[in-house]
Protein backbone atom coordinates (compact mmCIF):
# COMPACT_ATOMS: atom_id res chain seq x y z
CA UNK A 1 0.00 0.00 0.00
CA UNK A 2 1.31 3.42 -0.93
CA UNK A 3 0.32 6.69 0.67
CA UNK A 4 0.08 9.42 -1.94
CA UNK A 5 -0.22 13.05 -0.97
CA UNK A 6 -1.80 15.42 -3.47
CA UNK A 7 -1.21 19.12 -2.88
CA UNK A 8 -3.77 21.27 -4.64
CA UNK A 9 -3.03 24.97 -4.96
CA UNK A 10 -4.64 27.84 -6.84
CA UNK A 11 -2.77 28.78 -10.00
CA UNK A 12 -0.44 31.74 -9.42
CA UNK A 13 -2.56 33.95 -11.71
CA UNK A 14 -5.72 33.33 -9.63
CA UNK A 15 -6.47 35.62 -6.71
CA UNK A 16 -6.70 33.68 -3.45
CA UNK A 17 -9.23 35.43 -1.17
CA UNK A 18 -8.56 33.15 1.81
CA UNK A 19 -4.79 33.57 1.51
CA UNK A 20 -5.17 37.30 1.19
CA UNK A 21 -7.37 37.59 4.28
CA UNK A 22 -4.97 35.45 6.31
CA UNK A 23 -2.05 37.52 5.07
CA UNK A 24 -3.83 40.65 6.28
CA UNK A 25 -4.36 39.08 9.71
CA UNK A 26 -0.70 38.03 9.92
CA UNK A 27 0.39 41.57 9.08
CA UNK A 28 -1.85 42.89 11.86
CA UNK A 29 -0.11 40.49 14.22
CA UNK A 30 3.25 41.94 13.28
CA UNK A 31 4.50 39.37 10.78
CA UNK A 32 5.82 42.06 8.50
CA UNK A 33 8.38 39.89 6.75
CA UNK A 34 5.74 37.52 5.37
CA UNK A 35 5.26 38.79 1.86
CA UNK A 36 2.40 36.61 0.63
CA UNK A 37 0.10 33.79 1.72
CA UNK A 38 -1.45 31.27 -0.65
CA UNK A 39 -3.73 28.50 0.58
CA UNK A 40 -4.44 25.10 -0.86
CA UNK A 41 -5.44 21.69 0.30
CA UNK A 42 -3.74 18.40 0.96
CA UNK A 43 -5.46 15.17 0.01
CA UNK A 44 -4.00 11.85 1.20
CA UNK A 45 -4.82 8.66 -0.67
CA UNK A 46 -4.03 5.07 0.29
CA UNK A 47 -3.44 3.23 -2.96
CA UNK A 48 -3.01 -0.46 -3.66
CA UNK A 49 -0.44 -0.59 -6.45
CA UNK A 50 2.41 -2.76 -7.74
CA UNK A 51 5.01 -0.05 -7.42
CA UNK A 52 5.55 3.58 -6.52
CA UNK A 53 5.32 4.75 -10.12
CA UNK A 54 1.93 3.09 -10.62
CA UNK A 55 0.63 4.59 -7.35
CA UNK A 56 1.79 8.04 -8.39
CA UNK A 57 0.17 7.65 -11.78
CA UNK A 58 -3.12 6.59 -10.19
CA UNK A 59 -3.08 9.61 -7.84
CA UNK A 60 -2.39 11.96 -10.76
CA UNK A 61 -5.25 10.43 -12.69
CA UNK A 62 -7.61 10.93 -9.73
CA UNK A 63 -6.45 14.52 -9.37
CA UNK A 64 -7.03 15.33 -13.01
CA UNK A 65 -10.41 13.64 -13.07
CA UNK A 66 -11.89 14.95 -9.82
CA UNK A 67 -9.68 16.21 -7.02
CA UNK A 68 -8.29 19.30 -8.74
CA UNK A 69 -9.96 21.70 -11.15
CA UNK A 70 -7.24 22.59 -13.61
CA UNK A 71 -9.11 25.69 -14.74
CA UNK A 72 -8.02 27.36 -11.51
CA UNK A 73 -5.81 24.87 -9.64
CA UNK A 74 -2.45 23.14 -9.99
CA UNK A 75 -1.64 19.89 -8.23
CA UNK A 76 1.45 17.99 -7.20
CA UNK A 77 1.71 14.33 -6.16
CA UNK A 78 4.23 12.90 -3.66
CA UNK A 79 4.46 9.35 -2.42
CA UNK A 80 4.89 9.87 1.33
CA UNK A 81 4.69 6.34 2.69
CA UNK A 82 4.70 2.62 1.97
CA UNK A 83 3.14 -0.06 4.13
CA UNK B 1 -46.99 22.42 -22.67
CA UNK B 2 -43.33 23.04 -21.95
CA UNK B 3 -41.85 20.29 -19.81
CA UNK B 4 -39.16 21.30 -17.32
CA UNK B 5 -37.01 18.66 -15.64
CA UNK B 6 -35.78 19.98 -12.28
CA UNK B 7 -32.75 17.96 -11.16
CA UNK B 8 -32.42 16.97 -7.52
CA UNK B 9 -29.04 16.20 -5.96
CA UNK B 10 -28.39 15.33 -2.32
CA UNK B 11 -28.11 18.84 -0.89
CA UNK B 12 -30.15 20.69 -3.50
CA UNK B 13 -32.31 23.22 -1.66
CA UNK B 14 -33.79 25.42 -4.38
CA UNK B 15 -35.38 22.55 -6.26
CA UNK B 16 -38.82 23.13 -4.75
CA UNK B 17 -38.61 26.90 -5.30
CA UNK B 18 -37.72 26.30 -8.94
CA UNK B 19 -40.53 23.75 -9.30
CA UNK B 20 -43.00 26.18 -7.74
CA UNK B 21 -41.96 29.13 -9.92
CA UNK B 22 -42.00 27.10 -13.11
CA UNK B 23 -45.22 25.23 -12.47
CA UNK B 24 -47.42 27.34 -10.25
CA UNK B 25 -46.35 30.82 -11.29
CA UNK B 26 -45.43 30.32 -14.95
CA UNK B 27 -47.79 27.45 -15.74
CA UNK B 28 -45.22 25.15 -17.34
CA UNK B 29 -45.09 21.43 -16.62
CA UNK B 30 -42.44 20.62 -14.03
CA UNK B 31 -41.15 17.40 -12.56
CA UNK B 32 -38.26 16.37 -10.36
CA UNK B 33 -35.51 14.13 -11.70
CA UNK B 34 -33.33 12.42 -9.06
CA UNK B 35 -29.60 12.62 -9.73
CA UNK B 36 -29.28 8.84 -10.00
CA UNK B 37 -31.64 8.67 -12.96
CA UNK B 38 -30.15 7.69 -16.29
CA UNK B 39 -33.16 8.87 -18.26
CA UNK B 40 -34.31 12.48 -18.35
CA UNK B 41 -37.57 11.62 -20.06
CA UNK B 42 -38.17 14.05 -22.88
CA UNK B 43 -37.85 17.51 -21.36
CA UNK B 44 -37.88 20.86 -23.16
CA UNK B 45 -35.71 22.40 -20.46
CA UNK B 46 -33.38 20.95 -17.85
CA UNK B 47 -33.13 23.12 -14.76
CA UNK B 48 -30.16 22.55 -12.47
CA UNK B 49 -31.20 24.21 -9.20
CA UNK B 50 -29.25 25.84 -6.42
CA UNK B 51 -28.23 24.40 -3.10
CA UNK B 52 -25.21 22.64 -1.69
CA UNK B 53 -24.96 19.43 -3.68
CA UNK B 54 -22.81 16.94 -1.75
CA UNK B 55 -22.29 19.61 0.91
CA UNK B 56 -20.01 21.56 -1.45
CA UNK B 57 -17.28 19.08 -0.45
CA UNK B 58 -14.07 19.31 -2.48
CA UNK B 59 -15.35 22.21 -4.64
CA UNK B 60 -18.91 23.36 -5.18
CA UNK B 61 -20.46 21.25 -7.93
CA UNK B 62 -17.39 19.04 -8.30
CA UNK B 63 -18.97 15.80 -7.12
CA UNK B 64 -22.47 16.39 -8.49
CA UNK B 65 -21.09 16.63 -12.00
CA UNK B 66 -20.33 12.89 -11.85
CA UNK B 67 -23.90 11.97 -10.87
CA UNK B 68 -25.41 9.63 -13.47
CA UNK B 69 -27.98 12.20 -14.54
CA UNK B 70 -25.28 14.67 -15.58
CA UNK B 71 -24.17 12.39 -18.41
CA UNK B 72 -27.69 12.62 -19.74
CA UNK B 73 -27.69 16.39 -19.32
CA UNK B 74 -24.44 16.60 -21.31
CA UNK B 75 -26.00 14.53 -24.11
CA UNK B 76 -29.15 16.65 -23.97
CA UNK B 77 -27.13 19.86 -24.17
CA UNK B 78 -24.97 18.61 -27.03
CA UNK B 79 -28.13 18.07 -29.06
CA UNK B 80 -29.12 21.69 -28.46
CA UNK B 81 -31.40 21.07 -25.46
CA UNK B 82 -31.99 24.08 -23.20
CA UNK B 83 -30.22 23.90 -19.84
CA UNK B 84 -30.54 26.53 -17.10
CA UNK B 85 -28.20 26.29 -14.12
CA UNK B 86 -28.87 28.54 -11.14
CA UNK B 87 -26.29 29.21 -8.41
CA UNK B 88 -25.02 25.75 -7.40
CA UNK B 89 -26.50 24.61 -10.72
CA UNK B 90 -24.20 27.11 -12.47
CA UNK B 91 -21.26 25.71 -10.48
CA UNK B 92 -22.17 22.17 -11.55
CA UNK B 93 -22.32 23.23 -15.21
CA UNK B 94 -18.86 24.82 -14.87
CA UNK B 95 -17.41 21.71 -13.25
CA UNK B 96 -18.92 19.50 -15.93
CA UNK B 97 -17.38 21.59 -18.69
CA UNK B 98 -20.72 22.61 -20.20
CA UNK B 99 -19.74 26.20 -19.45
CA UNK B 100 -16.24 27.74 -19.39
CA UNK B 101 -14.52 29.01 -16.24
CA UNK B 102 -14.65 28.21 -12.53
CA UNK B 103 -15.92 29.61 -9.23
CA UNK B 104 -13.78 30.87 -6.37
CA UNK B 105 -14.79 31.81 -2.85
CA UNK B 106 -16.32 35.25 -2.70
CA UNK B 107 -13.63 37.89 -2.51
CA UNK B 108 -14.88 39.17 0.86
CA UNK B 109 -15.00 35.54 2.12
CA UNK B 110 -18.57 35.86 3.29
CA UNK B 111 -21.75 34.22 2.19
CA UNK B 112 -23.71 36.94 0.41
CA UNK B 113 -27.51 36.94 0.44
CA UNK B 114 -29.19 40.06 -0.95
CA UNK B 115 -31.04 41.62 -3.85
CA UNK B 116 -28.74 42.63 -6.70
CA UNK B 117 -29.26 44.58 -9.88
CA UNK B 118 -28.49 42.89 -13.16
CA UNK B 119 -27.70 44.28 -16.57
CA UNK B 120 -28.68 42.02 -19.45
CA UNK B 121 -26.00 41.98 -22.14
CA UNK B 122 -27.68 39.77 -24.75
CA UNK B 123 -31.37 39.74 -25.57
CA UNK B 124 -31.33 37.29 -28.47
CA UNK B 125 -31.12 34.12 -26.38
CA UNK B 126 -33.66 31.51 -25.31
CA UNK B 127 -33.27 32.82 -21.75
CA UNK B 128 -33.47 36.59 -22.23
CA UNK B 129 -35.75 37.38 -25.19
CA UNK B 130 -38.63 38.50 -22.94
CA UNK B 131 -36.53 40.96 -20.92
CA UNK B 132 -37.48 44.55 -21.81
CA UNK B 133 -34.40 46.21 -23.33
CA UNK B 134 -32.89 48.75 -20.99
CA UNK B 135 -34.54 47.29 -17.89
CA UNK B 136 -32.33 46.63 -14.90
CA UNK B 137 -33.42 43.36 -13.27
CA UNK B 138 -33.72 42.96 -9.51
CA UNK B 139 -32.99 39.37 -8.51
CA UNK B 140 -31.44 38.01 -5.29
CA UNK B 141 -28.11 36.24 -4.92
CA UNK B 142 -27.29 33.80 -2.12
CA UNK B 143 -23.88 32.18 -2.34
CA UNK B 144 -20.44 31.79 -0.81
CA UNK B 145 -18.68 30.85 -4.03
CA UNK B 146 -19.80 33.09 -6.84
CA UNK B 147 -16.50 34.70 -7.70
CA UNK B 148 -16.34 33.78 -11.37
CA UNK B 149 -12.88 33.31 -12.78
CA UNK B 150 -11.35 32.07 -16.02
CA UNK B 151 -7.92 32.10 -17.65
CA UNK B 152 -7.28 35.33 -19.57
CA UNK B 153 -7.69 33.80 -23.02
CA UNK B 154 -10.94 32.05 -22.01
CA UNK B 155 -12.30 35.28 -20.56
CA UNK B 156 -11.48 37.09 -23.79
CA UNK B 157 -13.22 34.39 -25.80
CA UNK B 158 -16.32 34.57 -23.59
CA UNK B 159 -16.44 38.33 -24.00
CA UNK B 160 -15.70 38.31 -27.75
CA UNK B 161 -18.38 35.70 -28.42
CA UNK B 162 -21.00 37.64 -26.48
CA UNK B 163 -21.36 34.81 -23.98
CA UNK B 164 -21.69 37.13 -21.00
CA UNK B 165 -25.44 37.35 -20.45
CA UNK B 166 -25.75 39.11 -17.08
CA UNK B 167 -23.49 41.50 -15.15
CA UNK B 168 -23.90 42.96 -11.67
CA UNK B 169 -24.71 46.66 -11.97
CA UNK B 170 -26.18 49.54 -9.96
CA UNK B 171 -29.85 50.56 -10.06
CA UNK B 172 -29.18 52.55 -13.23
CA UNK B 173 -27.43 49.78 -15.12
CA UNK B 174 -23.87 51.00 -14.56
CA UNK B 175 -21.45 48.10 -14.31
CA UNK B 176 -19.08 49.29 -11.58
CA UNK B 177 -16.78 47.43 -9.15
CA UNK B 178 -18.62 48.82 -6.09
CA UNK B 179 -21.70 46.70 -6.77
CA UNK B 180 -19.85 43.48 -7.48
CA UNK B 181 -21.09 41.17 -4.68
CA UNK B 182 -18.35 38.54 -4.93
CA UNK B 183 -15.37 39.74 -6.93
CA UNK B 184 -16.39 38.02 -10.18
CA UNK B 185 -14.24 39.00 -13.16
CA UNK B 186 -15.88 41.75 -15.25
CA UNK B 187 -18.86 41.72 -12.83
CA UNK B 188 -20.03 38.50 -14.51
CA UNK B 189 -23.27 37.12 -13.04
CA UNK B 190 -24.27 34.76 -15.84
CA UNK B 191 -22.79 33.25 -18.99
CA UNK B 192 -23.92 30.94 -21.76
CA UNK B 193 -22.06 28.47 -23.93
CA UNK B 194 -21.00 29.26 -27.49
CA UNK B 195 -24.09 27.55 -28.89
CA UNK B 196 -26.25 29.64 -26.52
CA UNK B 197 -28.43 26.77 -25.30
CA UNK B 198 -26.83 26.44 -21.85
CA UNK B 199 -27.04 29.32 -19.36
CA UNK B 200 -25.53 29.52 -15.89
CA UNK B 201 -26.31 32.35 -13.50
CA UNK B 202 -25.58 33.02 -9.83
CA UNK B 203 -28.72 35.09 -9.05
CA UNK B 204 -31.93 33.19 -8.33
CA UNK B 205 -34.74 34.05 -10.76
CA UNK B 206 -36.98 31.44 -9.11
CA UNK B 207 -36.91 33.56 -5.94
CA UNK B 208 -38.09 36.63 -7.83
CA UNK B 209 -41.30 35.52 -9.50
CA UNK B 210 -43.92 36.92 -7.14
CA UNK B 211 -44.51 40.48 -5.92
CA UNK B 212 -44.69 39.19 -2.34
CA UNK B 213 -41.05 38.21 -2.63
CA UNK B 214 -39.92 41.70 -3.59
CA UNK B 215 -39.49 41.27 -7.32
CA UNK B 216 -41.08 39.56 -10.28
CA UNK B 217 -38.16 40.09 -12.64
CA UNK B 218 -37.22 36.41 -12.56
CA UNK B 219 -40.34 35.70 -14.59
CA UNK B 220 -38.73 37.30 -17.65
CA UNK B 221 -36.23 34.46 -17.80
CA UNK B 222 -38.86 31.72 -17.63
CA UNK B 223 -41.12 33.68 -20.01
CA UNK B 224 -38.22 33.80 -22.50
CA UNK B 225 -38.01 30.01 -22.43
CA UNK B 226 -41.77 29.76 -22.94
CA UNK B 227 -41.60 32.14 -25.91
CA UNK B 228 -38.94 30.02 -27.61
CA UNK B 229 -40.70 26.74 -26.91
CA UNK B 230 -44.03 28.04 -28.18
CA UNK B 231 -42.40 28.99 -31.45
CA UNK B 232 -40.70 25.63 -31.86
Amino acid sequence: MYKARISVTLKPSILDPRGKASHGALKNLGFHTIQDVRMGKIIDLDIQADNEEAAKEMASHAARKLLANEVMEDFHVDIVGVS
Amino acid sequence: MADVAVLVFPGSNCDHDAYHAVKHVMGMEARFVWHKETDLGNPDVVLVPGGFSYGDYLRSGAIARFSPVMQEVTKFASKGGLVLGICNGFQILLESGLLPGAMLHNQQLRFTCKQVFLKTEQFDTAFTNAIPKGDVLTIPVAHGEGNFTAPEDTLKEIEDNGQVIFRYCDAFGNVIPDVNPNGALHNIAGICNKERNVLGMMPHPERACEANLGSEDGKFIFQSLMNILEKA
